[in-house]
């Protein structure tokens, strides 16, 4: 199978594309300065943390250089060009998940940020003692722990959902365990460890049928598949600025403007407040209301390029791409003796784990990387999951935009390198 | 490139497919856990004390091939140590895969570091240390922990 662009693409520059081609992962690359000062690296960690395109790069060292500023502060014109640069970040943010008002926007440092904002502010103002969260057996360990430290606090119930055999939300178990005890429903778009695409449409339906509201963990699928809150309809979307190929310590909150107006601040300090005296503080609107102090405004901007760069491909396009290179990881991998892709049935977006027999993640992990094959071996920070699937961990490859067949066939021979070393 | 057969030498993965004294000890007088987070690798050191003397040693979990070995092959040298003995073996097995300096050892203990050299390849990969290393950790909680038992991780 293949699905590289025929040669004659290849030399095209990458925003040339909106046409019908598919993505041109050798052309990104060049986009991607870590493989110019890095010869020969097989980068199929994406998952843990994505490579920055040299729009973010040079774009975020652009924003020192000319425009530096605090922001929502200072009369002055170059505090005023910051804050305009800040909050066209957040429009951009809006648009790549298709909020219908950008105060629905809230800058987090990330994911894990997110999920511990509702955690402490929805928490509190929505849930009492005997209502139930729901969660599932697919959770990395930022949507489980902050619903524990809020059970423990509230005194709620934390519920979790199983998977089926084949490594996939089982949906009959999730509709069982649904009530209208159910408050919350947190659950990932796409699995961080087993690459498990969920359908969080229907999921969103089924729990607002019964009045819970919705949280998604977007890490995996904000980089990796186009995302319309409004059109899955759930309450409130997290994910991580450095997933999706901007800079690490930025995120993303997305919530619904009516809730997000029920829910009381979280962090105190400046930019949240629009009057304070000794007695009182009245707080500021949202999303302001959700940012104490001064965020992390390169951060933002550097974000906002990265939506930018990706809107450029097409997040269609990047769909298609790891979806094909998904398949073709899966199909590689299933193809070789002694090793086994976890959850192979499953449907799938870009990301693989898998086992070799004989060979430990760890040691596996060291033989790839001599080979130059960059993947991350352990228990993902889904140990749960890890211990359901009987595993103590799982060598993982995950996939970017500007991987390609190239870089599964890299990994497979260095798999069957490592099978040569252990099997002597 | 690093010739990875220094560092998975056959000895490393006889011990890492065929551990030795892998296997709990009933009411041992001490143990411990030890935990790598990194990677979720676990190992158990159990403990038959005879006053200073290790009567016997050994140990349960699962983890990399290095940890493994590492974990079989302490295990057969502890065996009949005093814990002067083990300290000090401990001491000069750290020292050499990590590449610090290397303290004075007794004569009679040359033969089981000897023994041990096989996992020095770790010291060309900084990350594989801490599996070299686990099962001593574990062995060194046990000692100060006696029979109510304790965790320790690699960092």
């Amino acid at each position: 199978m293949k699905m590289s662009s025929p040669a004659n693409l290849r030399t095209l520059p990458v925003t040339a594309g909106q046409g019908r081609a598919g993505l041109d992962p050798q052309a990104i690359r060049r986009d991607f300065p870590v493989f110019e000062n890095n010869p020969g690296l097989v980068f199929l960690d994406t998952a843990a943390s994505a490579q920055k395109p040299r729009a973010v790069i040079d774009g975020v060292a652009d924003y020192y250089r000319r425009d530096y500023a605090n922001v929502h502060r200072g009369v002055y014109r170059l505090s005023a060009r910051s804050t305009e640069l800040y909050e066209e970040a957040r429009e951009k943010a809006r648009r790549f998940v298709n909020a219908a008002d950008a105060s629905e926007i809230v800058f987090v440092r990330g994911t894990t940020e997110g999920i511990n904002l509702v955690a402490n502010t929805f928490g509190p103002a929505f849930l009492k003692a005997g209502d139930e969260i729901l969660i599932t057996e697919l959770e990395h360990h930022s949507n489980i722990v902050p619903w524990q430290m809020l059970r423990d606090r509230l005194g709620i119930k934390l519920v979790v959902a199983p998977i089926d055999a084949t490594v996939g939300l089982d949906m009959a178990a999730f509709e069982r365990l649904l009530g209208p005890r159910t408050r919350l429903v947190a659950i990932p778009h796409i699995a961080n460890s087993t690459g498990t695409l969920l359908p969080v449409e229907s999921i969103v339906r089924l729990a607002h049928a019964q009045g819970a509201s919705v949280l998604i963990d977007g890490a995996q699928a904000a980089p990796r598949m186009p995302v319309d809150v409004r059109a899955i309809d759930c309450d409130f979307y997290a994910f991580s600025g450095h997933k999706t190929y901007g800079p690490s310590g930025i995120g993303v909150l997305y919530g619904k403007r009516a809730l997000l107006d029920a829910m009381p601040p979280w962090q105190g300090g400046g930019d949240m407040i629009l009057n304070v005296t000794f007695e009182k503080t009245t707080y500021n609107d949202v999303p302001h209301k959700f940012e104490a102090g001064t965020p992390d405004i390169s951060g933002a901007i550097g974000l906002g390029l990265a939506f930018d760069y990706l809107t450029g491909l097409g997040l269609e396009r990047v769909r298609e791409h790891e979806e094909a290179l998904s398949g073709y990881g899966v199909d590689t991998l299933s193809a070789m003796s002694g090793v086994r892709v976890i959850g192979a049935g499953q449907r799938r977006l870009g990301v693989l784990s898998f086992e070799v027999e004989g060979i430990h993640p760890h040691d596996l992990a060291t033989v790839l990387d001599q080979h130059k094959v960059a993947v991350r071996a352990g228990h993902h920070c889904a140990q749960p999951l890890m211990e359901k699937l009987g595993l103590a961990a799982t060598t993982r490859a995950s996939l970017g935009i500007y991987n390609d067949e190239s870089d599964i066939d890299a990994l497979a021979a260095a798999i069957t390198k490592a099978q040569e070393l252990f099997g002597r | 490139m690093m010739d990875l057969r220094e560092l998975y030498q056959d000895i490393i993965l006889d011990h890492g497919h065929h551990p030795r004294n892998k296997r709990a000890i009933e009411h041992p007088s001490h143990f411990a856990h030890g935990n790598n987070p990194l990677c979720g690798d676990k190992v158990t050191i159990y403990l038959k004390m005879d006053g200073e003397r290790i009567a016997d040693v050994s140990f349960e979990g699962r983890g990399c091939a290095i940890s493994t070995a590492a974990a079989s092959l302490m295990t057969e040298i502890l065996k009949d140590k005093t814990i002067a003995e083990a300290d000090a073996l401990f001491r000069a097995f750290h020292a050499k895969v990590t590449g610090g300096a290397e303290p004075e050892t007794a004569a009679a203990l040359e033969d089981d570091l000897e023994r041990l050299e096989p996992l020095t390849g770790v010291r060309a990969f900084p990350i594989r240390v801490k599996c070299a290393t686990l099962p001593w950790r574990a062995f060194e909680a046990a000692l100060k922990s006696g029979a109510i038992g304790a965790t320790v991780k690699t960092e």
